[in-house]
């Protein structure tokens, strides 16, 4: 039993999935995460996952965006280059409302789905830290530490009386991939 | 979310009997992970001889420039922008299921968005290459970037909307693509944990590491809502600034302020119409009729009824305004559109705009298939039309009646045009067999509140309101994937 790293409680419905988060969390049993097919609502207040500052970080990238428009036009069209239309003025704003609103769309997209690759570790080629297989398919995985809590027979109790389908003892953190 | 039952007046979103998650994966990756059957090779055939001719015909054009058209000293902008507008339009309805019906909580969005972003994308490069070609010397395109020069630096026309539509078109064209990708990654992970060998290693490469832990999956809803959030203005921005091209000339029936809502109308409308002619077919050939119901269908169609309906208006508050205006030349503009030389495009875009899609008022034809896959077809060929009728009409007869002229397309210019369609294709094809087309996470989503077999449950346990219930089954005498056989009671 000692070499065991992770206790997966593996469910197919995510309602029952919640209630074994919630029988482990009465017993004191820390979760280490929880993997799902789909986005499970409320979960994130149940495991304590704080709230999103991405929007934040979205609203100052496209920020950036509008001045950096408006100040590149303020450039080109009054310090650099000023031409004369008809005596119009040089700096015509409402002619860059929709260049600079699209520059502002173009660097909080990039900027916020840049944010989120870089806080979730997503990257092209990184390899996979999966638990259980089907965690992507039908299956919603509880992740407990088993080194951590050490009473792996409750926890089996646990997850098996709040309907899980099946328990697994995984020697290995994530499961060999290639 | 899964606690709660939706509301028995609602349709259901996903139907059939017995429906799984693990049921749910295999039936959309079904196309994904066999070997593609025969309507796909046949369709995927035709697609690329098209796509070889606008290879030629675009190859055509740069060597020997855009003399190999049909354009003229009055004429010139014709079937090149017209095509333009048309795939720009189209990409519209992506955009707005995965956007705008994200930010209206319409759950039917889930089971169409994907395929819908998709066509945007593969709308949107048919547009861009439009762009290039008609710049005649292609190679110099990036002068429209305002890039540090050797002359001076001479910066681009800010003032002008040609440039304003670069920066709209490139900044839709990679936000939409970055919805989709990141919408895209928990779809390419399962693909990835059920494939083995090579086909593993790739999609391992695609997925970026996803493994669909609480924080990623929080973080991506996060994500996903403020792109949607975004990406609603850029939608209307776009095609808004499109418009703007002819809106903000001087040209009698370009000249005018009703174009960019009537443009933005009118992409929506031939959007959809473009959704549903590919989704009529790729849920029958692909067996997603659980998945893409009637009730989608339908809705659809409500749309192109709505959106067609204030092109209608517009049409005709055009010509209202042309003669409210009291000027000689836009009320002369008007008049040529509709009795001149063109008056068969005219009517043709009347026709296939304004008074076919009412048919669509008629439950039993909005919710019949074939009929529906004809009028979407119908309406794409009005919108080409209208674009068509905008350039040409308005630029063939000109302030001196000596430069007055027509416009004839050459083999190079039906060549450029077919075989878009073939590159639309090909790339839709392709895209069937190497992603989902149905966003898998996204509909598990809905098994549990919004499925027939939920439904089902909710009046077998019999606590529901005996007219809610006959009311909701009577609304499933239209899905064609409902077996009424199973409902006894009653």
């Amino acid at each position: 039993m000692s070499n065991i790293k992770y206790i997966l409680g593996s469910f197919g419905d995510p309602d029952e999935m919640m209630h074994g988060i919630e029988k482990l969390q009465e017993n004191n049993i820390k979760i280490h995460d929880v993997y799902t097919p789909m986005p499970i609502h409320g979960i994130e207040a149940k495991l304590g996952v704080k709230r999103s500052r991405l929007d934040i970080a979205a609203f100052f990238f496209g920020i950036t965006g509008t001045l950096t428009m408006l100040t590149g036009v303020y450039l080109a069209t009054v310090v650099d280059w000023p031409i004369n239309i008809g005596g119009k003025t040089h700096f015509a704003l409402p002619d860059f409302i929709p260049i600079t609103f699209e520059l502002t769309i173009l660097f909080c997209a990039f900027g916020l789905v840049g944010s989120y690759y870089a806080s979730t570790h997503l990257f092209p080629g990184r390899a996979p830290r999966v638990m259980d297989i089907r965690a992507t398919n039908d299956r919603f995985i509880i992740a407990i530490d088993a080194k951590a809590n050490a009473d792996h027979a409750k926890i089996d109790e646990l997850l098996t009386g709040a309907g899980a389908l099946e328990v697994k003892y995984n020697e290995r953190k994530y499961i060999s991939y290639e | 979310m899964s606690g709660h039952n939706e509301s028995i007046l609602r349709e259901p979103l996903i139907t059939g009997k017995d429906i799984t998650y693990a049921q749910i994966t295999d039936d959309i990756l079904l196309p994904v992970e066999n070997k593609p059957n025969k309507a796909w090779w046949i369709g995927f055939i035709i697609a690329l001889c098209g796509a070889t001719l606008w290879v030629v015909a675009v190859s055509y054009t740069f060597w020997f420039g855009i003399g190999s058209w049909g354009l003229n000293k009055t004429v010139g902008w014709a079937w090149d922008i017209t095509g333009f507008v048309w795939w720009v339009g189209i990409g519209h309805a992506g955009t707005l299921i995965s956007a705008v019906l994200l930010l209206f909580r319409q759950n039917w969005r889930n089971s169409i968005n994907r395929s819908a972003e998709a066509m945007t994308i593969f709308a949107v490069i048919c547009a861009a290459t439009y762009v290039v070609s008609h710049m005649g010397r292609p190679w110099l395109a990036y002068w429209v970037l305002p890039l540090p020069n050797q002359f001076g630096s001479l910066w681009v026309n800010f003032n002008s909307p040609l440039v304003w539509d670069m920066f709209a078109i490139s900044t839709y064209f990679s936000v939409s693509l970055l919805f989709w990708y990141t919408g895209l990654l928990p779809d390419i992970a399962t693909i990835r944990d059920r494939a083995v060998g090579m086909r593993k290693r790739i999609y391992t490469i695609f997925s970026f590491g996803w493994t669909g832990n609480v924080k990623t999956w929080q973080r991506f809803e996060a994500v996903s809502l403020i792109l949607a959030g975004i990406s609603t203005p850029l939608v209307l921005s776009v095609h808004t600034i499109v418009s703007m091209d002819f809106a903000t000339s001087v040209i009698p029936g370009w000249h005018t302020t009703i174009f960019p809502p009537y443009f933005v109308a009118g992409a929506i409308f031939s959007g959809f119409a473009m959704v549903l002619t590919l989704l009529l077919v790729a849920r029958k050939v692909l067996g997603l009729e659980n998945y893409i119901t009637m009730f989608h269908i339908e809705s659809m169609n409500k749309i192109i009824i709505l959106t067609g309906s204030i092109v209608g208006v517009a049409y005709l508050t055009e010509f209202f305004i042309a003669w409210y205006s009291g000027s000689e030349y836009e009320q002369y503009a008007f008049i040529n559109r509709s009795t001149g030389p063109y008056w068969w495009a005219y009517w043709m875009m009347m026709t296939c705009n304004v008074i076919s899609p009412q048919l669509l008022w008629f439950k039993k034809i909005r919710t019949n298939i074939a009929a529906t896959w004809i009028l979407s077809i119908v309406v794409n060929i009005g919108m080409w039309f209208e674009r068509f009728v905008i350039i040409v009409t308005s630029l063939h007869r000109d302030y001196l009646p000596s430069s007055w002229a027509m416009f004839y397309p050459t083999w190079v210019d039906v060549s450029v045009f077919v075989g878009s369609i073939g590159l639309f294709f090909t790339l839709f094809l392709l895209f069937l067999r190497v992603l989902p087309s149905i966003a898998i996470a996204e509909v598990k989503l809905l098994l549990k509140t919004a499925s027939e077999q939920s439904k089902k449950k909710l009046i077998d346990e019999g606590h529901l309101d005996k007219e809610q219930v006959d009311d909701y089954l009577e609304s499933l005498n239209k899905f064609d994937s409902v077996n009424k056989a199973d409902y006894t009671i009653k």
